[in-house]
């Protein structure tokens, strides 16, 4: 008669913490939380914004709350966690080479922090230009 | 001169008379080249001779002896007690699969999936030896060679939390030999495979950890060859509208 008995270990609700990378994992995906909050306080400005000049100030009138100010803030981080793990993971979704030698992941990077400077850059030159105007 | 020691904690199971795993430790000579296997020998030979692990090529090709050394997957012949001097040293089997004894993991889940990912060369025109070699140039090799060098160790299995949460998911290395065989110029077997890249259980049950490329011993980059997979996947999508596939 067999004598196996294969013992299945349980993975926990903290298997996350038990390994640095999945920690900084689960913080990855984490961030989409405030980026999915601060996706909703911008469609509340919207919709502020259409129903007209007193809803659009008194939106604008919240955002001065503090409370408002430190959630912004930790959302341009975990936006800014995101954005830079995602750079240097997108090389991996594609498979580069030139002649018979595989390029190097760095281009790939490189071309993705350029663009998020240029957008960047012409996006706050919009909004200082519409200030201005 | 004393000979210098180290205390190395390893799990133990007897199935026949443990009703879980529990953790054991044993004192062995230190030495600066001496490897995780290395020390698991002297425990077998000197201290207790029925611990069970596996173990073959010693030299990181034959893929037979990943644990789990600190929490992480590694290959033992390629793991250095002198990297764990101040950590100290606590070796247990692979994560995410079954525990057969002491250090010996149950891959046969493993196994069944690599070979369920059809890993050959299959063509849809019928060739004779007589019309010779299929040829290949260096840069159509270069397009799935970086796939082809895994070892089949499971390190990524042990890595990857969605194949511990569900072992229903394909798993990276099975993947990455899909995708291995997809790349390859000789083969036309990409309708035949596509249902299990498609499936939940297949690329789409990836969500992108990255731990599996970074515990590879051989470079293969398992994370990106499925995310390449879903950029085929999402490309058979629209194309499947367009066009029939071959039957298979």
């Amino acid at each position: 008669m067999s004598k196996r008995k294969p013992y299945v270990k349980p993975m926990t609700a903290s298997w996350f913490l038990n390994n640095r990378f999945h920690t900084l994992y689960m913080l990855r995906e984490g961030t989409s939380v405030f980026v999915g909050l601060y996706s909703l306080i911008l469609l509340w400005g919207l919709a502020a914004l259409v129903k007209g000049e007193a809803a659009w100030n008194g939106w604008l009138g919240h955002l001065q709350n503090p409370v408002y100010i430190v959630f912004h803030v930790i959302a341009l981080v975990a936006c800014l966690y995101h954005a830079i793990t995602w750079f240097s993971l997108a090389p991996k979704a594609m498979h580069l080479q030139k002649g018979d030698q595989k390029l190097t992941d760095k281009p790939v990077v490189i071309v993705h922090y350029v663009a998020f400077v240029v957008a960047s850059v012409v996006i706050i030159g919009v909004v200082a230009l519409g200030g201005a105007a | 001169m004393s000979q210098a020691m180290m205390r190395v904690t390893v799990q133990r199971y007897r199935p026949e008379q443990d009703d879980a795993p529990f953790m054991q430790e044993f004192e062995v000579p230190y030495a600066d080249d001496m490897s995780v296997i290395d020390a698991l020998h002297y425990i077998k030979d000197n201290l207790d001779g029925t611990l069970s692990y596996r173990w073959s090529c010693r030299m990181a090709i034959c893929g037979s002896c990943g644990y789990m050394v600190n929490g992480v997957p590694k290959l033992g012949c390629k793991t250095f007690l002198r990297d764990y001097l101040n950590t100290g040293l606590t070796v247990e089997s692979l994560a995410n699969f079954p525990i057969e004894r002491d250090l010996v993991s149950d891959i046969g889940d493993f196994v069944e999936k690599l070979e369920e990912v059809k890993p050959y060369i299959i063509r849809q025109d019928a060739v004779s030896v007589q019309d010779g070699e299929h040829l290949q140039t260096p840069a159509q090799l270069t397009r799935y060679r970086q796939y082809s060098l895994c070892i089949n160790c499971g390190l990524c299995y042990a890595a990857c939390p969605q194949y511990g949460l569900n072992n229903e998911f394909m798993g990276p290395a099975a993947l990455t030999l899909l995708h291995r065989y997809n790349q390859d110029s000789r083969d036309q077997g990409r309708d035949e495979r596509i249902d299990i890249v498609n499936a939940e259980e297949g690329v789409w049950g990836c969500t992108f950890v990255g731990y599996c490329s970074e515990v590879c011993p051989k470079g293969v980059d398992p994370a990106a060859a499925i995310q390449q997979g879903k950029v085929e996947s999402s490309k058979d999508f629209v194309m499947s509208k367009l066009r029939p596939r071959r039957s298979s």
